[in-house]
């Protein structure tokens, strides 16, 4: 086997790493599904927000890949500005998660605290540890864009972001699951 | 030539580019770069192993101080409260102590010893090493692996010293006592910390796991073949594969406990009145039991992730040291397979009296006793790798048999206990502790033990004291049978566990002799553990000196690195592999090094 057919460690690490965050949320969602069926458990519908920040989530994973191919294509400049979108298409997201928990309050569907109901937990916890791994996606996009806007150093290999689209995929489709789980399966 | 190790990303900021530098280091390494932010593999190791000691010390004192209560009830030891303070007033421990102490026990022994200390210590070594590999994957992601181990290590220590004592819920932390902080002293800051240290601890699990994985299927010497790979590093990576499969899920089952903690859900809470301050709580609808699923799907695997790396030392040490090769090669790659799906299947064999669907149970039972199967084919393999070999009994080695027959002494009460028609009895007895500290706790601790000395020429270029060594292991092996072969019997005749005071009961008195028996071969096997940790200090500044880098004539890839190799492991090129691990007596020869190329007229194994 020849070294450029390898599959990079660095890759291949964000991999495991991602069959390990399944495996979080495999945890949470299997606990929803036993839950559902135990009494007591009052449903709600999803608002219609969860809808438009999941196509915020798709657009954002669309500018991250063109951001990789910019960054292939050497341009630099168009690969700067397709970051920031990504990024800011992502603080969008996680705003609008953040408010389709404050209209579910407004309904008087408590998430958390006195009288919250385990379906409103489970959503806040679903909801809100995946808002965690989203956030990490944006910390890491203002990294890349550190180094990017850096003149001392130059950067040609692909590799690191390659592996953080990887990541920013994995986030988005991570998403679209859960939400698809939210919606219809419960 | 191979250029695994070496990658054009990595290369600026982790591994330093000795590959390039026949010369060696010509990097300087600061007093702070070399032995305590160190990403080379080696000295991650040892901070794993040293910190494991330190913790398997405080662990085991605690086994000692709350074994004083059990074997001597009625007597006071003005020099406890000397140590303890105010929870050994009077010089007896305090009934909430003692819980506390006995969770700490448990949490300590499992996490931070037998899982950081264990597989963190010889993974880290051993991966690189033997795979032929400068580092690992991600040196800097090892490296943040172990701090994170020694930051949760500092908060599980800080809830020692906190006002209302350390978590004492059990090192299962099961709801409502871990969940509701009014239930009991223990309940309360020591239970918060208990369970940001534990996020902690999986987050350098899994940093760790990564990083295993991925140096085991990726950063292999050409030639090496994953049927090429010493057993060592079969267990190591399963090990790997199951932290990082379970522990996610036992993250989720602390979010949930986190949120029923501080913000008022009911993921685990359900209609509770609280006997301390005589209120009931608001919270509805929950499940404790869905914490235990969650908790056992981790727990379960976890048994494994302590005992795997434990067997898979005991398969190379045996062979190396019985001067033959491994017996069944292929079966023992099957069989820790077999056990690491396995570990998946199981966890509600630990729930059989939470009122599981007994036909659910069943099919538990049917998938517990699997596990014997894979098992005993370890067993048998062993044993035939024993028989007729030129046996060394160095130290490493007999604590490498010595693990054999714990395992097998340990896991035949398995067969006792997976059935849930016995568990009933059985269940919270004696029987379990005797069962779950012999197949687990000793067994692995004398894995470990065999690989620290077996592998300590490796880690600081000289040996431990022998002599000392035969007296920890027959000391320990003795102390191990005549602590928890009573423990059995105690069991069976319906001593259940967690008790304070066993006195108090007639039906419990009798076993009083057998208490303090027990109590006392627990303190001479502990004054025992710290002879070991003695030997190991000791040696590490005068032991006697290594003069060839093969000290046990051994094929694997860790013994062509010179003595005290430094970071980048070979001075040149990474040796090439042409062969297996494990050819010992093989034509004639006495051993074949794997990076001898395969002669033209040597026979096939």
């Amino acid at each position: 086997m020849t070294e450029s057919k390898r599959i990079h460690p660095h890759k291949f690490t964000l991999w495991v790493a991602m069959a390990s965050i399944v495996m979080m949320f495999a945890g949470l969602t299997s606990a929803y599904i036993v839950k559902r069926g135990q009494t007591n458990w009052q449903g709600f519908d999803l608002p219609l927000i969860f809808t438009y920040s999941t196509m915020v989530i798709i657009a954002s994973s669309i500018t991250m890949q063109l951001a990789i191919k910019k960054f292939k294509d050497r341009q630099m400049l168009q690969y700067r500005w397709l970051l920031v979108i990504t990024a800011l298409l992502g603080v969008v997201f996680m705003v609008m998660q953040f408010t389709g928990f404050n209209i579910l309050n407004q309904r008087g569907i408590k998430l958390i605290g006195r009288g919250s109901n385990v379906s409103g937990s489970f959503l806040a916890v679903i909801a809100g540890m995946h808002m965690l791994h989203v956030l990490g996606g944006i910390i890491a996009l203002a990294v890349m864009l550190g180094k990017a806007f850096s003149t001392r150093n130059r950067t040609y290999t692909a590799v690191p972001v390659e592996v953080l689209g990887t990541y920013w995929h994995f986030v988005d489709g991570l998403w679209i699951y859960l939400f698809i789980f939210l919606k219809w399966i419960s | 030539m191979s250029d695994i190790a070496m990658n054009p990303q990595t290369g600026t900021m982790t591994v330093p580019d000795v590959h390039h530098d026949e010369h060696g280091h010509h990097h300087h390494e600061s007093f702070v770069t070399k032995y305590i932010f160190s990403q080379d593999h080696k000295m991650i190791s040892k901070q794993f192993l040293i910190t494991g000691m330190m913790w398997a010390i405080i662990g085991g004192l605690f086994s000692v101080f709350f074994r004083m209560q059990l074997g001597y009830p009625d007597q006071t030891f003005p020099w406890m409260e000397d140590i303890l303070g105010r929870w050994a007033e009077g010089g007896r421990i305090k009934a909430e102590f003692y819980y506390a102490l006995v969770t700490m026990h448990g949490t300590v022994l499992v996490f931070f010893v037998l899982t950081a200390g264990l597989s963190g210590t010889f993974s880290n070594l051993l991966i690189p090493l033997q795979v032929g590999a400068r580092d690992m994957a991600s040196p800097m992601l090892n490296m943040l692996s172990y701090w994170f181990f020694f930051l949760a290590g500092i908060v599980m220590l800080s809830s020692l010293f906190v006002q209302t004592g350390p978590f004492s819920g059990g090192w299962t932390a099961y709801p409502p006592l871990s969940a509701v902080g009014e239930m009991s002293q223990g309940s309360k800051t020591g239970a918060d910390l208990w369970i940001v240290s534990m996020a902690l601890f999986v987050v350098s699990s899994l940093l760790g796991g990564l990083n295993y994985i991925a140096t085991v299927l990726n950063m292999r010497t050409k030639g090496m073949t994953m049927t090429r790979l010493p057993l060592t590093i079969w267990a190591f990576f399963f090990t790997a594969v199951l932290g990082v499969l379970s522990f996610p899920v036992l993250f989720s089952g602390f979010i949930l406990l986190l949120f029923d903690r501080n913000l008022g859900t009911s993921f685990y809470l359900s209609e509770i009145y609280v006997q301390a301050t005589q209120s009931a709580l608001p919270n509805e609808g929950g499940s404790a039991i869905l914490y235990q699923h969650l908790f056992w799907f981790l727990g379960h695997p976890e048994v494994y992730i302590i005992l795997l790396p434990a067997m898979g030392m005991a398969s190379e040490i045996i062979s190396v040291n019985s001067r033959k090769p491994i017996f069944g090669y292929m079966a023992m790659i099957g069989s820790l397979f077999a056990i690491a799906i396995l570990a998946f299947l199981v966890w509600a064999h630990h729930m059989f009296v939470t009122g599981l669907n007994p036909f659910l149970g069943s099919v538990f039972v049917l998938l517990t006793l699997l596990i014997a199967v894979p098992s005993a084919i370890k067993v048998f393999n062993w044993l035939t790798t024993l028989w007729r070999g030129n046996i060394r009994f160095t130290p490493g080695m007999l604590f490498a048999i010595g693990f054999v027959s714990l395992f097998i002494s340990g896991g035949l009460t398995g067969i006792f206990l997976g059935n849930s028609a016995l568990d009933i009895h059985l269940h919270d007895t004696y029987f379990v502790i005797a069962h779950f500290h012999i197949v687990m706790g000793v067994a692995s601790f004398f894995g470990m033990f065999a690989g620290v000395y077996h592998w300590f020429p490796k880690m600081y270029g000289r040996y431990m004291n022998n002599t000392l060594g035969y007296i920890h292991f027959w000391g320990t092996l003795i102390c191990a049978y005549l602590i928890f072969w009573p423990m059995h019997y105690e069991g069976l005749a319906g001593m259940p566990r967690r008790y304070y005071d066993y006195s108090q009961w007639q039906s419990f008195k009798q076993f009083g002799g057998l208490n303090e028996f027990i109590t006392i071969f627990a303190i001479i096997s502990f004054a025992l553990q710290l002879l070991f940790v003695f030997n190991f200090f000791f040696s590490i500044f005068k032991g006697r000196k290594l003069t060839t880098p093969n000290p046990w004539n051994a094929n694997t890839l860790e013994w062509t690195t010179p003595i005290n190799a430094g970071h980048g492991n070979w001075p040149g090129d990474i040796p090439e592999v042409y062969r297996w691990a494990y050819d010992y007596g093989k034509d004639g020869v006495d051993h074949i090094p794997q990076t001898q190329p395969v002669g033209a007229n040597e026979s096939h194994h």
